[in-house]
């Protein structure tokens, strides 16, 4: 699954898709590959607070300065006076995910204290009562359960929310059918940012661009691999071929499954059309974890895909333009713009 | 190890992925913990008690490897009939010595074996190589029993000794549950023999205790038990605290020991002279014989053409130890004005050493220091930033210590070698020039030497001798005069004095004065005139005939040998143990020793040559001895000699322990211990109340050790930008601590502040019918940083106690402590100010008593007497 062949913005003979597959099972939360990244691409310390709840985590998340991001969550046994407060507050309506209380206590913390919480909380911090109450097996009380470590990082997506939002053309597609930002020609205007599903792109805050990971665009175009997975000491984070990082993963998967770890899963790469993620990730991972404990979403679509007619398709039938609607037109047009 | 040697630790998930079972022991849950398939919580201090659980389990089971025990152990060997064990004497050996805390070790010796006469005169922690080694010993009329019966052999006396031992006692002493142990034991069990081995890895957390070095015996002893040294995938591994810590040791920093662990020459009769040297470091028996070789030729490479026969090659001239001048005697010296300067070099003792507010104080008792570093460190700036000058205890105006701050190289700005765990040698090169005025340390010393020799060339004064022969005519290069690292590597690895060729080997040395060499167990590193550390060649590493060995990436010392005393691997007739363990073999056809690393044997010794009773030198090591060090060829399940504080590693309490010894009430802690007991090092006593929590410490990823380099690098800074302590949240339930929020760490030494980590990582340890909470603290953190990003907070160091392990006076970095919530009152170290009972009457230069350390058998926990914290 590749992006449409016309929304390759850069031309090279002999390109293929590249990727990143990140394999959770081998990592040992280092943070080198969040390092590593910050040097190769001059990226500012973009400050932290000590987290409350936070694990080993206190950059809290992907960022205009911080283009990989080690997740750590613990997850611990719940005791079955927790279970039996998650059913209740089921059966009283609650639902979905409330917040977990860190340390201790079984009381809810109120908004204030949420808001206070350094670095607020993320979904990785939250409960999802219906786990609790059927498998006790999500963040609760008493024991520690495993703590995993997960390197986040933009999804090169197939279907790019960022690239279908951006007005100006900054956001381009390249001949590695990664996805980047142009920041000359970037004008701050935001709209990537609410139509990237997996939060990842941001604002620089000091001079207003778009700034996320570009899968080192510079090292590809001389053959290297991204700073992140030469710095992984384990592997975890491989780089390569997207086709060949498919293959791997899913070789990688019946064999964990071999192994007994049947939780093992890819996720954001899948055959079938209604299951994929955005089209399909360039940057994809394994887990054996839900997605929601790491703060991916279960599903993701570019809003456009979602919400209108593909950008895509509408690049490609140009005399479907003028019914598809002020926004497309615009972002097509300017798409276009950019590839001259 | 996925913690602090994330980038070894990748070999260990390879080895996961390959099927390998990882086991971790550790107080502190670590990334290490969250890759493993089992992991044991222990409580820190506790750890013999976990291994002679293992030993115990082993013998019970009938488990241990016998042929490899009986044949290359001294399991056979029968012990004298004086020997008593703890057992026998409620946790004593027999000699103890109570007015001096030490023993006399006479009654230790195999039986008909004698030693050589010096052993009983060892000064405390100042023991000599030979007597580590056993060299000195003759063996020639010992007697063994192969059957293992006789209950006056080690095996008998291991399994008398390690009985108590039991799963139950092991959950009592170290809170780990009966089936973790078990679970532990049938892992380590199932996967040894002669199908296959196991590793066992430690780092620096293992050596910080009071009974550092017998916990690393323990577990040499459960490896040997179960046929793991000597043997591919098998061994003892030293995960280092920092780069070259190995080299440290191998050419050392170490004040008891010459390059090559040749002894230190020591104030006494017998080190006045080069034959009386040779003959107490030496051995008649064994790979030690050869002691004269190693020690003329690094006199030559020192002293050049004046060391000649007739002058003993300078030996007399050498300066003599007359006691400890480790670290912790010379700052204690320091504190009482009995140090005029210091050069610290690599290193952050205001941060990074024990009690760290004592040391501080010292350092503003001397005349001068030297501070070489890559930044203004902590121990740099103690006299116009620390909590002590904080609190106003002192000032600027009052410390006298005129500080001299020199910019150092970082390791990419200079060339040279690291000598690393596995005892690698891997060179680099310069990758680009240190800014400014920064310089490599070895550009430094040299400068130095050129700039003080001179000024001794007129002096007739005999301990002028060695500065005024020393060979110092390095070659340099560049604009700033740098001396060739490559030629210092080339007098370490030895050379022919007539011809200047570098050596090919320490089989080369001479004790005639015809080679030089400045470290005779690298000897050979720069073989065939080539920088062989340079080697980049893994070779074929799939190659499954020995692919793996790569013995072309590096050099290893000793001859390029990656697995010591790999002899082992083979059985008694030379055969390996099996052919998924193969690696060194005997060739029938050939009468050699080969296979895929460096034979560690004399290479035409048949397997089946037996050593007459009166044979000397390597004669006396029979076909089928494959510790070649050793005077008997055996590895030591029970040690005759060479350690202070028993053959047998027992379980003894850390120094500063909540709970009670219940295997040996009446003695507590280590009683051959060092302590300095004074007025400005309070210790909290064993069992207090006051201190009801076990700390330990600990290293982050993020940050490197005493911090400067990683706390002032913003991308390193930010992601642990704070000092914390990991607790668990029943103890923190229990006094009011949150999450994130501040706590206060208590010791007798003084309070500092973290932010609290209240997570189930931490859990309470349930010891039979007592629960103890644990805290776990990084120690990175200091006062000062030179970048505006960079991070400053609490030092752990200033709550920790000065103590030390009686072999090596390393540190006890297990003590007791108790938490509360919210931040310090004071500056960390206060309470002891007002302590300094030595500051109103300095005693100059004389020599005093600073260096002799206390003996623990003084404030064992029976002995409650010591001073409360109300002063």
């Amino acid at each position: 699954m590749s992006a449409a062949a016309s929304e390759v913005a850069i031309k090279r003979e002999g390109a293929q898709r590249m990727g990143f597959f990140t394999d959770t099972t081998v990592c040992i939360g280092c943070k080198a590959c969040e390092v590593a990244c910050k040097q190769w691409n001059d990226l500012p310390a973009d400050g932290s607070v000590f987290r409350k709840g936070g694990s080993y985590d206190h950059t809290g998340s992907l960022s205009a300065a911080t283009w990989r991001h080690v997740r750590f969550v613990e997850t611990v046994a719940p005791t079955p006076s927790r279970q039996e407060a998650a059913r209740k507050a089921l059966a009283e309506g609650g639902g979905g995910n409330v917040p977990r209380i860190p340390a201790a206590g079984y009381q809810l913390p109120s908004t204030e204290a949420l808001a206070g919480a350094a670095g607020g909380v993320t979904d990785s911090e939250m409960v999802d009562l219906v786990a609790v109450a059927e498998q006790g097996d999500v963040t609760g009380m008493e024991t520690l359960d495993r703590w995993v470590f997960m390197s986040d990082v933009c999804k090169h997506c197939t279907n790019a929310g960022c690239l279908d939002a951006c007005p100006t053309g900054a956001l381009v597609r390249t001949e590695f059918e990664t996805v980047i930002v142009q920041p000359d020609i970037c004008n701050g205007c935001g709209y990537c940012i609410p139509s990237c599903p997996f939060g990842v792109i941001d604002r620089d805050p000091y001079d207003g661009r778009a700034a996320k990971c570009t899968l080192c665009y510079d090292r590809l175009e001389d053959g290297l691999e991204p700073a992140c997975a030469k710095a992984c000491p384990t592997d975890s984070i491989q780089f390569g071929p997207w086709e060949e990082l498919v293959k791997t993963a899913k070789g990688r998967v019946v064999e964990l499954h071999e192994r007994g770890f049947e939780n093992a899963y890819i996720y954001g790469v899948d055959d079938h059309p209604d299951d994929q993620l955005a089209g399909n990730l360039g940057a994809f991972f394994l887990l054996t974890e839900p997605p929601e404990r790491f703060g991916l979403p279960a599903h993701a679509e570019s809003p456009i895909q979602e919400n209108g007619p593909p950008a895509t398709a509408a690049g490609l039938l140009s005399g479907a333009l003028a019914l598809a609607g002020a926004v497309a037109s615009v972002v097509v047009a300017h798409r276009r713009a950019g590839r001259r | 190890m996925a913690e602090a040697h994330p980038v070894g630790f990748r070999w260990v998930m390879k080895a996961k992925e390959r099927g390998a079972k990882i086991i971790h022991v550790d107080p502190h849950y670590s990334r290490t913990s969250a890759v493993s398939d089992l992991y044991l919580p222990i409580r820190a201090g506790s750890d013999i008690a976990l291994l002679g659980g293992l030993i115990h389990h082993i013998i019970e089971t009938d488990s241990y490897f016998k042929e490899y025990v009986v044949n290359y152990t001294n399991a056979a060997t029968i012990i004298n009939e004086k020997f008593q064990d703890t057992e026998d004497l409620a946790g004593f050996f027999s000699g103890f010595d109570p007015e001096t805390g030490t023993y006399d070790r006479s009654t230790w010796m195999y039986e008909g074996g004698e030693v050589a006469a010096a052993a009983g005169q060892r000064e405390h922690s100042t023991q000599a190589f030979s007597d580590r080694t056993g060299a000195g010993m003759m063996t020639g009329n010992v007697r063994s029993d192969p059957t293992l019966q006789d209950p006056r052999c080690v095996f008998q006396l291991l399994k008398k000794h390690y009985s108590r031992y039991t799963p139950e006692m092991v959950e009592q002493i170290c809170g780990i549950p009966r089936e973790s142990f078990l679970e532990l034991a049938e892992s380590l069990i199932a996967n040894s023999g002669r199908e296959r081995t196991t590793m066992l890895t430690y780092a620096v957390g293992w050596t910080q205790h009071s009974t550092g070095v017998q916990m690393i015996r323990a577990g040499a002893i459960v490896q040997l038990l179960l046929g793991n040294v000597g043997r591919p995938g098998g061994g003892v591994m030293a995960m280092r605290g920092h780069a070259s810590i190995q080299g440290s040791s191998d050419i050392p920093t170490l004040y008891e020991l010459l390059p090559g662990y040749l002894p230190m020459p020591r104030a006494s009769e017998e080190d006045t002279t080069l034959e009386g040297y040779i003959e107490s470091g030496g051995s008649a028996r064994g790979w030690w014989s050869h002691f004269d070789n190693y020690a003329v030729s690094l006199l030559k490479a020192w002293f050049g053409d004046a060391a000649t026969k007739e002058n003993g090659y300078g030996f007399a001239w050498l300066p003599k130890i007359s006691g400890n001048h480790s670290h912790f005697p010379t700052m204690l010296r320091a504190m009482d004005g009995g140090l005029d300067g210091l050069f610290v070099m690599g290193q952050n003792p205001a941060v990074g050493s024990m009690h760290a507010g004592l040391q501080r104080r010292a350092l503003g008792h001397l005349k001068w220091l030297v501070v070489r570093d890559l930044a203004e460190i902590e121990s740099a700036n103690f006299w116009k930033d620390s909590p002590e000058v904080r609190s106003g205890e002192t000032s600027p105006e009052q410390i006298g210590t005129e500080v001299f701050l020199m910019p150092a190289a970082s390791h990419v700005e200079k060339e040279g070698h690291f000598t690393n765990t596995q005892r690698l040698l891997q060179w680099r090169d310069k990758a680009l020039e240190p800014p400014g005025d920064a310089r490599s340390e070895l550009h430094f010393v040299h400068h130095l030497a050129k700039r003080i020799l001179p000024r001794y060339a007129e002096s007739e004064e005999g301990k002028d001798w060695p500065l005024r022969h020393l060979k110092w005519d390095y070659p340099e290069h560049g604009e700033h005069a740098e001396p060739s690292a490559e030629a210092v590597l080339k007098e370490i690895g030895g050379y022919d004095v007539a011809s200047g060729k570098a050596l090919s080997g320490f089989a080369d040395l001479k004790a005639d004065g015809s080679t030089a060499c400045g470290c005779w167990i690298y000897s050979g590193c720069f073989a065939d005139e080539v920088n062989q550390p340079r080697r980049r060649n893994p070779g074929d590493v799939n190659d499954p005939e020995g692919g793996s060995v790569s013995p072309e990436w590096g050099w290893a010392w000793p001859a390029n040998r990656r697995i010591l005393y790999n002899r082992a691997s083979a059985d008694p007739e030379g055969k390996p143990w099996s052919e998924r363990k193969k690696y060194i073999w005997w060739d029938e056809a050939e009468q050699k020793w080969t296979g895929y690393d460096v034979p560690d044997f004399p290479v035409d010794k048949k397997p089946g040559y037996r050593a007459d009773d009166d044979a000397e030198g390597m004669d006396a090591i029979s076909g089928d001895d494959p510790f070649i060090m050793m005077a008997d060829g055996r590895a030591w399940l029970y040690s005759p000699s060479g350690l202070l504080d028993g053959p047998f590693p027992t379980h003894y309490e850390p120094f500063e322990s909540p709970v009670d010894n219940v295997l040996y009430p009446k003695v507590g802690g280590n009683p051959t211990a060092l302590t300095w007991k004074r007025e400005d090092n309070p210790l909290n006593v064993a069992a207090d109340p006051r201190y009801p929590v076990v700390a330990s410490t600990f290293r982050l990823t993020e940050h490197h050790t005493a911090g400067p380099m990683s706390r002032n690098l913003p991308w390193l800074a930010e992601l642990q930008p704070e000092m914390f302590a990991e607790i668990d949240p029943e103890l923190a339930a229990e006094r009011g601590i949150e999450d994130g929020g501040w706590m206060t760490v208590m010791t007798e030494r003084g309070e500092i502040e973290a932010r609290a980590k209240v997570t189930y990582r931490v859990a309470p340890l349930r010891m039979g019918d007592r629960t103890v909470h644990q805290i776990s603290m990084p120690w990175h953190w200091g006062t000062f940083k030179t970048s505006e990003q960079g991070v400053t907070g609490d030092s752990l160091n200033d709550i920790s106690a000065l103590s030390g392990d009686p072999n090596t006076s390393i540190e006890d970095k297990t003590f007791s402590c108790d938490v509360r919530a919210g931040r310090r009152d004071r500056e960390s170290t206060a309470r002891l100010a007002g302590r300094e009972a030595h500051e109103h009457a300095r005693p100059g230069h004389e020599d005093h008593g600073a260096e002799v350390p206390d003996k623990l058998s003084q404030t064992t926990q029976s002995d409650h007497s010591q001073p409360g914290p109300q002063s």
